[in-house]
């Protein structure tokens, strides 16, 4: 299956900082909100998240609960 | 306009970039709501929901109680929803599952039931070893464990105990059948399977959880297997559900019905476009 999204309109950033450890993590332009990417120097999980202007950043994501799963 | 179907979600995992693909492919205006940014004032008109919620929503959080309090609430405003709550219910707890499948007739593992870790040991002595340790509600394979001895048994229960989680008490025991090192998955939407996919367990585990590192592998869809899936789907109620059978020596039993699937590793094996047959499905769930 191909996966062809445009981001959301008016969201204008592809870098964003990890929330940890500060580097630089590039975020791929299809990312929607909600998905989860990982930091690439420390590892962390991060959600991306995009504001109400569509600006796009990151958040440490829920890490998993007893109750997740199918 | 409003949109007529929602997806809830807590997370996006591959499954559901999937659906939403599909949704567009099919030119569908598909509302996505995060359920983590969201709250309802419960009196409100229920009009006032549907027209956050639509018309039919798409539950697949990854958290099981966000999905079935949702599910509640939107069932109880008069929103279709996939699944239905006593269908997310029903698959969320083992025990629940296993008694609409025995009251259906569909065939499961000898499964016994203990309420105290005593009558947990008990039960394990009438059962015999090996047996399998699983808590009524989780997912991925978390906290099932393999007894395969007294020894390790009293050592497990003594843990659940330690752990003072009331669900964990409940002591859901089963047999430890002799299988293939594999289980069967089928997906069921409505009264169709879409797909059946052999499940492997990953090098150095028993469990065959693709969330544990297992593979899939297409596995042909028999007539057997086939009126089995649909038996057991229509048991909890039907709609979107993962069947998960294993080959036991005297013929096929279903272990669990999951209500909010991954399908992911049945899509990879067999190509099978299942987000497309969901997707259609709750067009026709809609128009009801």
């Amino acid at each position: 299956m191909h996966f062809s999204y445009k981001r959301r309109v008016g969201a204008i950033t592809f870098k964003a900082k990890c929330p940890e450890c500060d580097v630089d993590i590039e975020v791929p332009d299809d990312a929607l909100d909600g998905e989860i990417v990982s930091c690439p120097e420390c590892g962390l999980d991060l959600e991306v998240r995009f504001d109400e202007k569509g600006v796009l950043c990151l958040e440490t994501a829920e890490i998993e609960g007893e109750d997740w799963g199918e | 306009m409003m949109s007529k179907i929602s997806l809830i979600y807590d997370r996006i995992r591959w499954e559901e970039k999937a659906l939403i693909d599909s949704s567009r492919n099919m030119g569908l205006d598909l509302r996505l709501i995060d359920l983590k940014d969201t709250y309802v004032d419960v009196l409100s008109d229920r009009n006032k929901i549907k027209e956050i919620f639509g018309e039919l929503s798409l539950q697949r959080c990854i958290s099981y109680f966000r999905g079935l309090h949702v599910t509640a609430l939107l069932e109880s405003c008069g929103i279709h929803i996939i699944n239905p709550f006593h269908v997310a219910l029903l698959c969320g707890n083992k025990l629940f599952t296993t008694l609409a499948l025995i009251k259906a007739k569909v065939p499961v593992p000898k499964t016994l039931i203990a309420f105290t870790d005593e009558s947990a040991l008990k039960a394990l002595d009438s059962l015999g070893y090996p047996a399998v340790l699983k808590p009524v509600i989780g997912s991925w394979g978390r906290l099932i464990a393999l007894l395969k001895d007294k020894d390790t048994a009293q050592a497990l229960l003594e843990t659940r105990e330690e752990m003072r989680d009331a669900l964990l008490q409940i002591y859901y025991l089963q047999e430890y059948v002799k299988r293939p090192p594999r289980d069967i998955r089928v997906l069921t939407v409505g009264d169709e399977v879409a797909a059946a996919a052999y499940r492997y367990s990953a090098n150095g585990d028993w469990r065959t959880n693709v969330a544990r590192g297992g593979r899939a592998e297409p596995c042909p869809l028999t007539s057997e297997l086939e009126e089995l899936a649909l038996k057991a789907s229509e048991a909890v109620g039907g709609g979107v559900l993962a069947v998960d059978c294993m080959e036991s020596p005297n013929g096929i039993v279903v272990h669990e019905v999951n209500s909010t699937p991954e399908f992911k590793g049945l899509y990879s094996a067999t190509g099978v476009d299942i987000p497309e047959k969901i997707i259609r499905y709750a067009i026709k769930v809609m128009k009801k």
